[in-house]
């Protein structure tokens, strides 16, 4: 019931969006809608676990195998609560935006997005999440094409036909594993059995099917050369659901339909991926300190921290595993609020280079203390909630007997922390301190709706970072059962 | 349902074959009673749901005629089922369409009998179950559409189109015949019928599979199949547009049915000979198909690689030859018929064929660009479009065999191409500005059945069922 509701309100409202004709109206409908959604996946959290609101089954393809069935458990409850209130607050944040054209249809598309989004994350049937994959795909191809930076169309392209030609392969892999399915379902819980059925030759190249797909999305490197031209090039609303929501869909898609279908590959391939992920993780950080404009910046720093977390699925470990879940959601509270103050400077000063700012603290003292919460939520400070997300990767990592390399993965993985601290430092102390320019000059403080968005993010950063024990309870049974399922030595 | 049983082979189901024969003769002496092309366009368009419901009736168990055909013709689900889409989408096509072929040249009447005969082939081709009929309905079908290409008689590249595949599309016949001769010459009990084709011994005569090598040729041949399909570009560019979308929609699709038909049928036990050379063919289809179509410049001609590529993605239910692979076809043609109609509807309407010729359509033609981005969606196999579906039947097919994945990954990999080009066109209606706009304000009528064709599309990627249910409850004892 609340997973269909938090699929079908975005959904049902976005197309209605389409017909709005006017883009104050659509504003505040989108909002509402969001809020809504909000309101509902909030209703979820309070309910027991068994509760048989939580879940939905219909027949929807007998003949195929596959039922529209949806349901929540820990992680979707997670990454659904975090899909319910980034969209709400992107929508806020941007509310002083406006979209040349049609602007409607920006708040339309938005909308599906996020309906698309929720049904990744809410799916417990392999077709059905393969369907909601690639819907989710489609609204953001059109936002990013239509109200993008100057190379938009070539940019946009770029990612469609990377994550286009991922999720295809990803289908293959689908297909393959269903076709060894001995009762012909899409469902979770036959992929689940699969692991004793499918050889472990077999796992180990049917892996690379799925991974390709979801290495593209997070983006693991080599595979990330779309995300930062992306991300630079989109609107920043779109930006936001990117790398707030999206990328989380490939390390979801690893969690809930790899690593515990296929166990032995994931085992077998752990070592070469968590290679590329540290690989991945000191090249990011790298380039982002040499990076002079905020988003680009903020899109290579993406990259290492996701980079941390895939490597800790793959160290199978409790807290690794438990703190991929938590940090999932405290990455795309953090990255929201580094890339509201982007688009805030950018539409007072009009320009996004760190070298051309300057002074900023001076003149917007409310925005400077706000954004150094969020940078150092950033950099993991403790009290902040990415410091328990990455504590618990950490330990993971430090602890797994998966691999035997993993004090080198931890060593450095360290090592990206700390570059980060410099990238991050780096940035705040050229962009708000110093002197003012001609450029940042005439900037005024952040406005109301700002403010409350930017409260509420740091609320929610110190309160995750204080008292962790919700996230915790919620995340610990599913940890436990993903677990069992990767242990490849049954 | 009545015609599942034995007597399906004896008991005639002729209605679309007496129907459109019938049809195609009225259709040629209306253009002398009258000369008012809308009395002769509503005639036709009658004609058309005349057969549909004739088709209809079959299926139903409902006759005009009982007569004995001696095994020559089989009448099933599937070949039905396939005579429905074909009829459906002509309707469509002449519905959406039927004005723009007046523009072509002055007998209309003739256009019309010409393609009621095409049908007849087709209903010949989508139920035959002797070799004879087989060559008697690519005979019919093929000898309307060289007229059909040429008929735009003061355009060069028509007439070159047209003489291009007279000449080609005779040498396969010939190949055919040669091929159909082979067969029955190795045939245990000398007959054409295809069921009786295949000899049970465990040697294979090389009679016999040259027979099956030089069908499979022509027959690639006449579906645009690589290294066969040189003819397509040129033919496909230069006929006149409206018979161009009949070409590469109803009349290549009807020709899948028949192939998987006489292979599935005929030499469906000896898969294991041929399946190396389909499965060749398949990739190189796709492989050119989708290649060559990233360079053209003009949205027609990419149209004509686009059939190509799709055709590739067909020959896969050809590989496998499973009872998915059955219900894929139909859904395939469905689907693929219903999107590239509704292209090349909007594509006569526009002033410029090329890609800057569609730039900047959504300002001026919201809808029409709205509907026209749910085609490319469905052939570019985007989910929650009838496309996704049919290519996943496809893909599915091949999988549950368990042999040929390499061919599977590298088919995905060819969609993804194809991505590049379909998109082309969307990103020029919306994102790009231009004075691209069609010649005149299209019609509320045109509008409206442009949306009922998206809606067909969203339905059959939502509900694919809603289709083959007739046929999944039949197709596995078939």
């Amino acid at each position: 019931m609340i997973p269909v509701l938090l699929i079908l309100i975005p959904l049902v409202t976005g197309l209605a969006g389409f017909f709005l004709k006017n883009a104050g109206t659509a504003r505040g409908w989108s909002l509402l809608s969001s809020l809504v959604t909000l309101v509902i996946s909030l209703w979820g959290l309070t309910l027991a676990k068994d509760s048989p609101l939580l879940h939905a089954d219909v027949a929807w393809l007998p003949d195929l195998g596959s039922r529209f069935s949806v349901g929540m458990d820990g992680l979707s409850t997670i990454l659904s609560l975090l899909t319910a209130v980034s969209f709400p607050l992107i929508f806020v944040a941007t509310w002083r935006d406006s979209y040349r054209g049609k602007s409607w249809n920006f708040y339309a598309l938005m909308l599906l997005s996020q309906a698309g989004l929720m049904g990744v994350f809410l799916a417990t049937d392999a077709l059905l999440f393969y369907f909601f994959w690639e819907l989710a795909l489609i609204p953001v191809y059109f936002l990013c094409s239509q109200w993008g930076g100057e190379r938009r169309i070539a940019v946009t392209f770029k990612f469609f036909i990377y994550t286009f030609v991922g999720s295809l392969l990803m289908l293959v892999g689908l297909l393959l594993i269903y076709s060894k399915t001995p009762d012909h379902s899409f469902s979770m819980k036959s992929f689940y059995a699969m692991r004793s059925v499918i050889s472990s030759k077999d796992q180990v190249w049917l892996f690379w099917l799925l991974f390709t797909a979801f290495a593209i999305k997070m983006p693991i490197w080599p595979l990330h050369t779309w995300q930062p031209d992306t991300y630079e090039q989109s609107p920043n609303a779109t930006t936001m659901v990117l790398s707030a929501v999206m990328v989380k869909m490939g390390l979801f898609g690893v969690i809930r339909w790899l690593a515990p279908v296929l166990p032995v590959g994931t085992w077998a391939w752990g070592d070469t991926v968590s290679g590329a992920c540290i690989i991945g993780m000191i090249y990011a950080s790298l380039v982002a300190i040499k990076q002079d404009d905020l988003k680009r910046l903020i899109a290579y720093s993406s990259i290492a921290h996701v980079g941390l977390m895939c490597l800790a699925i793959f160290a199978t470990t409790e807290s690794g595993m438990q703190g991929v879940m938590i940090q999932m959601f405290n990455h795309g509270i953090n990255i929201l609020g580094m890339w509201i103050v982007v688009d805030l400077i950018e539409r007072q000063t009009g320009t996004r280079k760190i070298s051309q700012l300057g002074g900023l603290a001076q003149k917007a003292p409310v925005l400077a203390i706000l954004l150094v919460v969020v940078a150092l939520a950033n950099v993991a400070l403790p009290l902040t909630n990415a410091f328990i997300g990455e504590f618990l990767l950490f330990s993971g990592v430090f602890t797994s007997t998966a691999t035997q390399f993993s004090v080198v993965f931890t060593v450095v993985a360290g090592l990206s922390i700390i570059l980060s601290a410099v990238y991050t430092l780096n940035m705040i102390q050229r962009v708000f301190y110093g002197n003012t320019n001609t450029l940042t000059a005439q900037v005024t403080d952040i406005k109301f709706n700002e403010k409350v968005v930017l409260v509420a993010i740091v609320g929610l950063i110190l309160f995750v970072g204080v008292y962790p024990k919700p996230m915790l309870d919620l995340t610990k049974e599913t940890a436990e059962f993903i677990l069992s399922k990767m242990n490849y030595k049954l | 349902m009545p015609n599942q049983g034995d007597d399906a082979g004896n008991i005639i189901y002729m209605n679309a074959i007496l129907l459109s024969a019938i049809w195609g003769i009225i259709m040629m002496f209306s253009g002398i009673v009258t000369s008012s092309k809308t009395v002769i366009r509503n005639t036709a368009i009658i004609g058309l749901a005349l057969l549909l419901i004739g088709n209809y009736a079959d299926m139903m168990g409902y006759h005009l005629a009982k007569i004995e055909v001696h095994k020559m013709l089989y009448f099933d689900t599937f070949g039905l089922l396939g005579n429905s889409i074909a009829f459906a989408s002509t309707l469509l096509l002449v519905l959406l369409s039927g004005r723009d072929m007046e523009k072509v040249g002055p007998n209309l009447a003739e256009y019309f009998a010409l393609i009621f005969f095409v049908l007849c082939g087709v209903s010949l081709v989508t139920t035959f179950n002797s070799l004879l009929m087989l060559f008697l309905g690519i005979e019919i079908i093929s000898i309307p559409l060289y007229i059909l290409t040429g008929s735009d008689k003061k355009n060069l590249k028509s007439n070159e189109a047209a003489l291009k595949y007279f000449l080609l599309g005779s040498f396969s016949t010939g190949l055919m015949l040669l091929g159909i001769a082979f067969l029955y010459g190795a045939s245990p009990f000398g007959s054409f019928a295809v069921d009786e084709l295949w000899t049970p011994k465990p040697a294979v005569s090389p009679l016999l599979l040259s027979g099956i090598l030089l069908l499979l040729i022509s027959m690639s041949f006449k579906v645009s199949a690589a290294p066969f399909h040189f003819w397509t570009p040129d033919v496909y560019d230069g006929a006149p547009t409206v018979f161009t979308s009949f070409m590469a929609t109803i009349v290549k699709v009807s020709i899948f049915i028949g192939f998987i038909r006489l292979f599935d049928e005929g030499f469906g036990q000896g898969a294991a000979q041929w399946q190396i050379f389909v499965a060749i063919i398949t990739a190189a289809t796709l492989f050119i198909g989708n290649i060559t179509a990233v360079f053209q410049q003009s949205v027609k001609r990419m149209l004509a690689y686009s059939s190509i590529a799709q055709a590739g993605f067909m020959l896969l239910g050809l590989l496998s030859l499973t009872g998915i692979a059955k219900q894929g076809i139909i859904l395939y043609a469905a689907a693929y018929s219903l999107a590239t109609i509704g292209i090349f509807a909007i594509l006569l309407r526009m002033k410029d064929y090329t890609f800057e010729g569609f730039n900047g359509l959504a300002k001026r033609q919201p809808l029409l660009a709205a509907t026209c981005t749910i085609f490319l969606l469905s052939l570019a196999g985007i989910p929650l479009t009838g496309g996704f579906f049919a290519k996943y039947y496809m893909l599915m097919s091949v999988v549950s065999t368990g042999k040929y994945i390499w061919l599977v990954i590298f088919a995905v990999l060819c969609a993804a191409v194809s991505v590049y080009y379909y998109f082309r066109v969307i990103q020029a209606m919306y994102f790009k500005d231009g004075d691209g706009g069609t010649e005149a304000e299209p019609s509320a009528g045109f509008k409206g059945l442009l949306v009922l064709l998206a809606v067909l599309i969203v339905v059959l990627g939502v509900f694919p069922q809603a289709l083959l249910h007739q046929l999944t409850s039949m197709i596995y004892t078939w």
